[in-house]
């Protein structure tokens, strides 16, 4: 075994000789564009993120003019979109292709890569004590696996037919036939080479994270002394790495179906008038193909969020995390179980009903971890010495919104109430609350906790109080009235409500929530220029450990170079979350434990 | 040597571990490809084949291919560089044999009239097997690199860890195949 390691430390590229690491040169290319350091990675995927959430928010601000002044007309919509918005109103056919686009690029671009993509390359090394990720060069690799993802998706912005239009779930035959929509033809095959290199990005993240986790971790930091956001995103990783497989087999079939004329999913299909040759295809069977990943990719979203959102609530309720090991325990459950209620996207699909049954009950079982998870956050509350930083707030309005939108994925986990409610608005708000906006608030909540140890200065206070404020009680205000909506019945995916009678007493609605809809994107402004301003011009950290807390990053200078640590990596001795323990507000990890300590 | 690499000292190699991970998710791929398989087979248009016996060819040249490469590792353990690169090279040209044995067996598929789009169950048949040629010619690459490697001069560091790497992965797509045969066999 000894020649392993000898052999080790020449291989690793970020050795452990210290000395080497912080003196060796650095060009402005190799620290900022094709960097190794882990901590840059993340910011690039941050950076890269936040550009795609501006651009994603921003389609829905202008369906969401389409959805609530379906008769209004606005002439600068043209000036902006040329032809998609000819006359000034949005075209119905890019209705679908902007409402395709802000799906992907806030499921895949920002909640996935720019969430778990930000925080475990920024996390994983600096809190598990290593110099960087077991193989930096896979890492580079990934993020520029994404960026290149991202070119070729925003290019498909501006091709002559627009880009994919079939919903962010691409389901044949629509995403199979060039012919069926102006949205299937070039634009869908830039989608499924988008995110082809997308899946590589992840795959490739996903291997590191792991192997970085269950290898790297520096001396006494056991399983079980690891903070939650390392449990957690080592849980969203091999969720990745083992779905995104699947979906990739998917999207090779459909590539297939596409261009080489196999029918894997086709079959009995009539374009236009003509009979195609397409025979003995089942359609349901993408159906099931996508929604194996696309089930654990609502977790791969969620997990770091609530990872995120538990170490913040325990650094700033002062205490310790509740039931440490059921939250550990909770997270795992919630990863099985991700991978066993697939077919609950399918209850219309025709889904034996037998089966259905099945998958009910294994989607109702998520609540038992979910709810364990809920009651810890709470109790962990639950006369804390509570701070509300804007990473509190967040951390809390996440475990609101995880109530609010996981009490209808209840409703929405029947079968036989799904088949009312499926397709429905009710769908909309329950999976915007529960997994875009909660997971939105867990990612700030770590922009706002970790900010100072990405760029050593504070984001603005005041501006985090508004930007918080304005985004939760706006959240609310455009889902809460979904959820009506979609009891009465009314579709989601229709580009114009107002020629149906039973809907026209929605029209108030509508438009009520368009017009909340722009205050919350223009509160998301105030938040990027707030971040970028922070970098250059915020209050600068001059404490090692700005916010008290016991994990290791706080241990690494303010600004630390490639390598973190100066010295050696300091030696681990307790858990994360040695918080208010014998009077003492805090004992960090490298604290060795006292003789006469209690036990929590 | 520091803390940190004494403490690893015990866990296994992260690019290794990387590996296995890698491998799982590969297999995750062939699972859903399978998967997909076995639900399409039950359906109605399915038309079942016979496999050429040019099938059974390659699998001998993979098996065989398997032998030599783990030869080639414990030849380089062993510090017996000619016979490791001999047998690097060996390795890399039966790869190359399975390459060409495979693309025959589609020859004579296709000339029979199983044409990629004429049935699903052809479909695939030629997904599947294709996809896992693939796979050997990413272990083909690697298996160029560490012959490049071999032969350079300026190399002294005796690394074992990328010829495990490349190994255990060639192992793998070597059993992937055999189970792929034996899937393809007995589910048809």
């Amino acid at each position: 075994m000894s020649t392993t390691v000898i052999l080790q430390e020449s291989d690793v590229q970020v050795g452990y000789d210290t000395h080497q690491e912080h003196s060796h040169h650095e060009s402005f290319i190799t620290k900022y564009v094709f960097s190794q350091d882990h901590k840059m990675i993340g910011k690039q995927f941050l950076i890269t993120g936040m550009i795609w959430a501006i651009i994603g928010g921003f389609f829905s601000v202008i369906f969401r003019l389409q959805l609530g002044y379906p008769e209004s007309t606005f002439p600068w919509l043209e000036d902006l979109l040329g032809h998609w918005a000819k006359g000034g109103k949005l075209q119905p056919e890019f209705y679908y292709a902007l409402v395709t686009m802000h799906g992907t690029i806030l499921v895949f671009f920002v909640l996935t890569a720019g969430l778990s993509g930000t925080f475990a390359n920024f996390l994983i090394p600096l809190q598990i004590g290593a110099r960087d990720m077991a193989s930096p060069l896979l890492n580079m690799l990934s993020y520029w696996f994404f960026f290149s993802a991202s070119i070729v998706m925003m290019s498909s912005l501006f091709v002559q037919t627009g880009p994919a239009s079939g919903g962010w779930t691409i389901y044949p035959p629509l995403s199979a036939l060039g012919d069926a929509s102006s949205g299937s033809k070039i634009g869908m095959d830039l989608w499924l080479a988008s995110m082809a290199m997308f899946i590589v990005s992840q795959l490739l993240a996903g291997l590191n994270y792991i192997s970085t986790i269950l290898n790297l971790r520096t001396k006494g930091m056991s399983m079980t002394r690891m903070p939650l956001t390392i449990w957690a995103l080592f849980f969203t990783a091999v969720l990745g790495v083992l779905s995104f497989p699947v979906l990739l087999s998917g999207a090779i079939l459909l590539l297939f179906d596409r261009n080489l004329g196999t029918s894997f999913f086709l079959s009995d299909i009539v374009v236009n008038g003509k009979i195609l040759p397409n025979e003995g295809g089942s359609a349901i069977l993408f159906q099931h193909l996508f929604w194996f990943l696309g089930h654990p990719e609502v977790y791969i979203i969620i997990l770091p969020a609530m990872g995120i959102s538990s170490e913040v609530l325990s650094v700033n309720s002062r205490k310790p995390i509740f039931g440490y090991m059921a939250m550990v325990g909770s997270l795992f459950a919630i990863a099985i179980l991700a991978f066993l209620v697939w077919a609950h996207h399918m209850f219309v699909t025709g889904l034996n009903p037998f089966l259905g049954a099945f998958f009910v009950l294994l989607t109702l079982l998520i609540a038992v971890p979910s709810a364990i998870k809920v009651f810890n956050w709470l109790t962990t509350l639950w006369r804390g010495n509570i701070r509300f930083t804007p990473a509190m707030l967040y951390a809390i309005g996440f475990v609101s919104m995880f109530i609010s939108g996981g009490l209808t994925g209840i409703f929405l986990g029947n079968s036989s109430l799904d088949i009312h409610l499926h397709d429905t608005y009710f769908i909309i708000a329950h999976f915007h609350i529960v997994m875009g906006v909660a997971g939105f608030f867990g990612m700030y909540a770590g922009v706002y906790h970790w900010f100072p140890k990405m760029y050593g200065r504070f984001l603005n206070n005041t501006m985090g109080y508004i930007h918080f404020w304005v985004t939760l009680i706006g959240a609310y205000l455009i889902f809460w009235p979904m959820h009506y909506e979609g009891l009465a019945g009314m579709p989601r995916r229709y580009y114009d409500f107002s020629g149906w009678e039973s809907f026209k007493m929605f029209a108030g609605l509508n438009q009520f929530i368009s017009f909340i809809s722009i205050l919350v994107f223009a509160a998301q402004l105030l938040f990027v220029f707030n971040f970028v301003y922070s970098i250059f011009k915020g209050r600068k950290v001059t404490t090692q450990n700005p916010w008290k807390a016991n994990t290791l990053e706080w241990t690494t200078p303010i600004r630390p170079g490639h390598g973190n640590w100066e010295g050696e990596i300091p030696e681990v001795y307790r858990g994360a979350y040695d918080y208010g323990k014998d009077g003492r507000d805090f004992i960090p990890q490298t604290e060795q434990i006292g003789e006469n300590e209690s036990h929590h | 040597m520091s803390i940190v690499a004494m403490e690893q000292k015990k866990r296994i190699h992260p690019h290794k571990f990387t590996l296995w991970v890698a491998l799982a998710s590969i297999t995750m791929m062939f699972a859903g490809f399978t998967s997909a398989y076995i639900i399409k087979r039950n359906q109605v248009n399915w038309v079942t084949f016979i496999l050429p016996p040019v099938f059974w060819y390659s699998t001998a040249v993979i098996i065989l291919s398997s032998v030599t490469i783990w030869s080639a590792q414990n030849a380089f353990k062993n510090r017996e560089m000619l016979k490791y690169r001999k047998l690097v090279v060996v390795t890399l040209l039966l790869g190359i044999l399975f390459i060409c044995l495979q693309a025959v067996g589609f020859k004579q598929l296709w000339d029979k009239g199983m044409t990629l789009t004429a049935n699903v169950s052809f479909s695939f048949l030629y997904i599947i097997v294709g996809l896992h040629a693939l796979h050997i010619l990413g272990g083909i690459i690697a298996l160029i690199v560490l012959f490049a490697s071999a032969f350079s001069t300026r190399v002294r560091n005796y690394n074992i860890v990328p010829v495990e790497v490349i190994s255990t992965y060639w192992h793998f797509v070597d059993f992937l195949w055999i189970y792929l045969l034996i899937f393809l066999i007995l589910i048809r």
